[in-house]
């Protein structure tokens, strides 16, 4: 991960989309929750999914990290398949290290933070790095106040999360996605479960991450968010792809008349 | 508010606040007479067992013998290796049977409902016994013997003892572990943290502080059940002191001091476990309350700081 790659590889990498999903099918049992979703995120891009509840936004944003499996289509992260290898036309089940291993490239942030609550903020950045890539505690902790520094945390490093605010621990929760230098980080609606006061700070965070070029799929209520930060837009709804575009255009003129009512309810 | 304070009267007088209100409180006549009910039948407890023909001489005499010391101390070993046993066996146990795997976790709820349905004496006799099943053991090139020379006293004890304790940690263990949010799971896993990572950094940590209340309780339990294996020819606390009454003419006396002596181990361990709990507590509570011992220190200095304001 170290070394610089080749001119000539970058400009390949570029082309080849970080997220690509071609007719992605999920269910939990009898309830077909993802029915066909195309859509690609190309590198260094913020993509926003939007839609009402249940309609499986959060459900394709698992799908990505492999933490739900699909059951028909195809999903490509950075050009590898998640979660399978493909041989020939056949498809060989990754091993649950193998996964692991992939996951490793993907940050996400969870809707109701799920930091440790046993361990400190900075235990909290520092506990993946050094359990799962074997980095040093000294310099994944010196990573750690930079991290938590650049969240404007750095004078809760010794807190735990129950001594933390709803807006703080979600800031401490991306530092800790940042930690492992994904080349992905996946946003399930980080600010649903905040104050309405401590949602700018996220924002704020997210803001300067997708300014630092980071690849993000963001599942949002805050369509501010979307329209100001957002490069690509998708709503979604029933388990399908209704509508996409860019941000600005698809929330101020949405062609497609749920788009409409799902917009003229929420903005 | 010294502002306020300044203004709200003259010196001597105190600062004009809502009056507090002044009412006789409520009698609970029903308080005293329970009270004085309580007292006199525990007055006439005391006095029964005063004047009963028990020689209460014979208690201290024999409180610190030697042989009742060493009795204290295999009631301890037991205690402790059988909790071993018992709690790492019911780690393995509860997980096994929260595995995905229809084989594991049947064999674990087979485990747990056999060792849990049956008698812990039943469980020692059985295993004392159980010469008559295996009259070799034969671990290959590792280990071989005569079943009665390998099975010792103290190897019947334990495992009667451990594998009993397994059942029930396994059932306390599971609760520990279905007690920690799927969210935890998740968020390691997609920090790129394999399933035994989790496991270990993630939630049996957080499963402990459902376990260890508990597991303090089966500790004491066990240290309690240690009194079961003279059955089994393993000589503890009980035994000797059960010995010692029968040669020196005081029975009841020693069953005494065997009782005083469980009460010390048990209050002991029930400080300990106050303790460990307050361990896996941590970041569960915005501030733990302060410990006895904290209270005390914050007492002395609070009464020094008031001798040099004086």
């Amino acid at each position: 991960m170290s070394e610089q790659p080749s001119t000539t590889e970058t400009a390949r990498k570029r082309d080849v989309p970080m997220v690509r999903a071609e007719g992605v099918h999920k269910s939990f049992g009898p309830v077909e929750v993802l029915k066909g979703i195309d859509l690609e995120v190309r590198p260094g891009e913020v993509f926003c999914l939007i839609g009402p509840s249940g309609s499986g936004k959060s459900t394709f944003l698992r799908c990505i990290n492999h933490l739900e499996k699909i059951n028909a289509g195809r999903l490509w992260v950075d050009g590898e398949l998640v979660g399978y290898r493909q041989k020939g036309d056949r498809l060989y089940e990754l091993k649950d290290s193998e996964v692991a291993l992939k996951r490793r490239d993907i940050g996400m942030v969870f809707q109701r933070f799920n930091l440790f609550p046993h361990m400190t903020a900075v235990e909290n950045v520092i506990e993946a790095p050094v359990q799962v890539k074997g980095v040093s505690r000294a310099q994944a902790r010196e990573r750690a106040t930079q991290l938590l520094e650049r969240v404007g945390l750095a004078d809760k490093a010794g807190n735990y999360p129950s001594q933390l605010s709803g807006g703080q621990q979600q800031r401490v929760a991306i530092a800790r996605a940042l930690a492992m230098d994904p080349k992905l980080m996946l946003f399930d609606e980080p600010t649903s479960a905040l104050d309405p006061e401590l949602v700018g700070d996220v924002l704020d965070v997210m803001r300067d991450l997708a300014e630092s070029g980071m690849t993000m799929v963001v599942v949002t209520h805050e369509m501010g968010f979307a329209r100001e930060v957002g490069d690509s837009l998708v709503f979604m709804d029933d388990g399908v792809v209704v509508e996409s575009g860019h941000p600005r255009e698809v929330l101020t003129n949405p062609r497609h008349e749920r788009t409409q009512s799902f917009l003229s309810k929420v903005l | 508010m010294t502002d306020t304070d300044k203004a709200a009267g003259t010196p001597g007088t105190p600062p004009a606040g809502p009056e507090a209100v002044k009412a006789i409180p409520v009698r609970h006549y029903g308080r005293y007479v329970s009270a004085v009910v309580a007292l006199a039948l525990l007055a006439a407890i005391v006095y029964a067992f005063s004047q009963g023909k028990i020689n209460w001489g014979a208690v201290p005499d024999y409180f610190f013998d030697h042989r009742i010391l060493t009795g204290v101390g295999k009631t301890l070993l037991l205690t402790v290796l059988s909790m071993v046993i018992g709690i790492v066996g019911g780690i393995v146990l509860a997980v096994m049977r929260l595995s995905k795997n229809p084989v594991t976790s049947s064999i674990a709820w087979f485990y747990i409902w056999f060792f849990r349905g049956t008698p812990v004496l039943v469980q020692l006799v059985v295993w004392f016994n159980l010469g008559l099943v295996f009259q070799y053991i034969n671990l290959g090139p590792l280990y071989k013997d005569e079943w009665s020379d390998f099975m010792t006293p103290l190897l019947t004890a334990l495992l009667g003892l451990g594998l009993n304790e397994a059942a029930y940690m396994a059932e306390i263990c599971r609760a520990g572990l279905l007690a920690v949010d799927e969210g935890q799971t998740e968020a390691a896993h997609a920090l790129g943290m394999s399933h035994g990572k989790t496991l270990r950094r993630i939630v049996i940590p957080q499963a402990m502080r459902v376990i260890v209340p508990p597991t303090g309780n089966e500790v004491i339990n066990m240290l309690k059940t240690t009194s079961l294996v003279s059955v089994v020819q393993y000589p503890e606390l009980f035994r000797y002191a059960q010995d010692i009454g029968q040669n020196s003419g005081a029975p009841v006396e020693m069953y005494f001091l065997a009782a005083a002596w469980y009460l010390i181990m048990t209050s002991v361990l029930s400080v300990g476990q106050y303790y460990v709990e307050r361990y896996y507590a941590r970041g569960s509570s915005r501030s733990l309350p302060p410990t006895p011992w904290q209270k005390v220190r914050a007492h002395l200095t609070t009464f020094s700081s008031r001798k040099v304001t004086a």
